[in-house]
């Protein structure tokens, strides 16, 4: 098997990479999260379902992930479908070129200084002022839920985006024209040919949104004033401020767990749905 | 500089600002009031080294950098100037929220400081993990024991070794907008959680930090500050709950809103107190009639510090009377040292923000060790955040 060598070599750097990165650290979460918290925190060996036990106190965080998470994944989706469209379908070559590249540019921004400007644009100061000038007065927008969802759309926007205008530049606009002359509506021709074929894009947007939308922790942080409050924010208070590694391990391995759960289910649902598993490729 | 909040600004300009802001020449707050950008810009000074000063100065035998975790508003950039020019050491700044994070950074290692800046209650449980190394006074010659308040300065003593040098006192209270009371002057704690759920609703914060939040819930009922009686948590967390929706929000940086307008009432340290107080009059700084938190800050340098000459040059040059008195000026909390105090001026010696009246001081409790690594009071909080 000499002619392996080469191949196996190449995938060293990845492998290692994967077993120190990803495997071991999982290891390290998994054992902690059977110990016990130290006198002045930090982590204590021992084997107890304690930290499990106690999960219940943390119901609300995982409740609140999992309804903002898809809510947000689903709002992303509803703004972003008509600018990818419009962009792959609609726009001029030139227009699209500019289009695309003012989605990309804030990009290049932290996307921590841009949600902290969404703080002003979100605060008394901001739209619910000029939403008072137009007689809409005592509206709050800051750190409520709303505020949260607004960051959220906007700041994984391009996320959505991107895979959607993909597959719908892939199109074949000859499609369009047959469905019309079948005598399809334009309504028609987009629920029976655009929509299911750009499916593969809106299940990659929706999957790279909603996982990394389980983990979020700086939007509720920011515009949810600490009010809003994500497992991610659960767990950043659990390592750094009361220090309770043991129990942080297990909130931690619990939302990973939920996290395969839910994610195998919806990859089962959109390989039934679309039954074209080569067009998951950019997964 | 002036501060003229609402100019426009030139992108150059704001080159010039941030440039000065990271070197320390400007305030955060006047950097923010300038740029207009808001806490955004904490972050992009530490996203952009590039505009780090790489001047090597002459003197610098005491290395390039030195690491410094410390508080929010609680220090004269002017002085890290000075420092950096006199030792060629650049001050390099974190700023924390908690106790609570600052002890969870340096259980986990790699924290990279070489001074930070620990509460009197926090300094056994260091000395306990040893995390902090014994100081050796032989280089803090500014440091003169007997200039201190003993009050102020003994916690940073642990049998009979000093490990930690006193920085600033203050006390824990709450600032409030007397504009938004009818010109009404509040006083207790009660009054506090009170208003927070009826005019104030959406109005109040609290901090995001177990030991005040917990501690002056618990003053509602008249319990101690420092209680960790179950039964007496049960309440406070029953009243915590109950306000937490009308909460403006959760969050230990409330100037910002205070200031523009949002919030009206929060938990408030003195020297923040103060602040708000110079540049808004109708922001009351208040300490509850029932007591609440009296405390002390101290200088302490972590084991295994990198650049471990330069902290103990920073903490003797920030003990340097004058330097001290010049901080105290900037931050408007106050020392326990005899021979900065006779540098300031009188009228803040004896202002009441900075030197409540006596009644009031008594009611207060210094923090405690087991308050703060309580796993009960951490919990509560968690559970109080994500209720």
């Amino acid at each position: 098997m000499r002619s392996k060598w080469p191949e196996r070599l190449l995938l060293l750097p990845a492998t290692v990479w994967l077993l120190v990165m990803l495997v071991l650290p999982l290891a390290v979460v998994l054992v902690f999260s059977f110990g016990e918290r130290g006198p002045a925190g930090g982590y204590v060996p021992a084997f107890t379902l304690a930290q499990y036990a106690n999960l219940p106190a943390r119901f609300t965080a995982f409740k609140n992930t999992l309804t903002l998470a898809p809510l947000g994944t689903f709002a992303a989706l509803i703004v972003a479908y008509p600018l990818a469209y419009f962009l792959a379908v609609k726009a001029n070559p030139r227009v699209k070129t500019i289009l695309l590249v003012m989605i990309i540019v804030p990009f290049w921004t932290s996307i921590l200084i841009r949600t902290y400007a969404w703080i002003f644009i979100l605060g008394g100061q901001g739209i619910p002022k000029l939403l008072a000038m137009g007689g809409l007065e005592g509206i709050r927008l800051i750190n409520t839920p709303t505020a949260v969802l607004i960051g959220i759309i906007y700041g994984y926007l391009p996320l959505m985006v991107f895979p959607i205008y993909v597959s719908l530049e892939k199109l074949d606009k000859r499609l369009l024209e047959a469905s019309e002359d079948l005598g399809s509506s334009p309504l028609r021709t987009f629920r029976n040919v655009t929509l299911p074929l750009s499916m593969p894009g809106i299940a990659t947007g929706c999957m790279l949104v909603f996982i990394l939308l389980m983990g979020e922790f700086l939007v509720p942080a920011l515009l949810g004033g600490g009010k809003v409050f994500f497992i991610g924010n659960a767990l950043v208070d659990l390592f750094l401020q009361s220090r309770n590694w043991a129990y942080g391990s297990a909130v931690a391995a619990t939302l990973v767990i939920v996290m395969l759960v839910v994610v195998s289910i919806y990859m089962k649902l959109v390989m039934r749905g679309t039954n074209q598993r080569k067009d998951m490729s950019l997964l | 500089m002036s501060k003229k909040d609402n100019l426009p600004i030139t992108r150059k300009k704001f080159m010039q600002e941030l440039w000065r802001y990271k070197r320390g020449s400007v305030s955060r707050r006047q950097f923010l009031g300038v740029t207009g950008l808001g806490l955004a810009t904490a972050v992009m000074g530490t996203a952009v080294p590039g505009l780090l000063p790489r001047k090597s100065w002459a003197a610098g035998d005491i290395g390039d950098r030195v690491v410094l975790a410390t508080w929010p508003n609680y220090h004269d950039p002017t002085n890290f100037e000075q420092f950096t020019e006199a030792t060629g050491a650049n001050v390099q700044m974190n700023v924390f929220g908690s106790n609570e994070e600052m002890l969870a950074k340096l259980q986990a290692g790699g924290s990279g400081w070489d001074v930070f800046v620990p509460t009197n209650y926090t300094i056994t449980t260091y000395v306990g993990e040893g995390l902090i190394e014994p100081l050796e006074l032989s280089m803090i010659p500014n440091y003169e024991a007997s200039a201190f308040e003993p009050r102020f300065s003994d916690a940073g003593t642990v049998d009979g070794t000093v490990y930690a040098v006193p920085k600033n006192w203050g006390t824990t209270g709450f600032v409030v907008n007397t504009k938004h009371t009818g010109g009404k002057t509040l006083t207790t704690w009660k009054e506090f959680w009170d208003i927070s759920k009826a005019e104030f609703s959406g109005r109040t914060m609290v901090h995001d930090y177990q030991l005040t939040t917990i501690g002056n819930a618990l003053k509602y009922f008249g319990y101690s500050f420092n209680s960790v009686d179950p039964a007496e948590l049960a309440d406070a967390e029953k009243l915590l709950i109950e306000v937490k929706p009308h909460l403006y929000a959760i969050n230990s940086d409330y100037q910002p809103p205070l200031r523009n307008g949002d919030a009206w009432m929060s938990m408030c340290w003195t020297g923040d107190g103060k602040q708000l107080n110079t540049d808004m009059p109708e922001m009351d700084y208040v300490l509850g009639r029932e007591g609440g938190e009296i405390w002390s800050d101290y200088y302490a340098v972590p084991k295994g510090a990198a650049h471990r000459e330069a902290g103990y040059a920073l903490i003797n040059f920030l003990l340097d009377p004058a330097v001290n008195a010049k901080e105290v000026l900037a931050h408007g909390y106050p020392v326990a040292d005899s021979r900065a105090n006779a540098l300031l001026p009188k009228e803040l010696l004896e202002d009441p923000i900075l030197y409540p009246a006596q009644e009031l001081l008594d009611a207060l409790e210094f923090g405690a060790a087991a308050t703060l690594t309580d796993p009960n009071r951490a919990e509560l909080l968690a559970r109080f955040k994500s209720a």
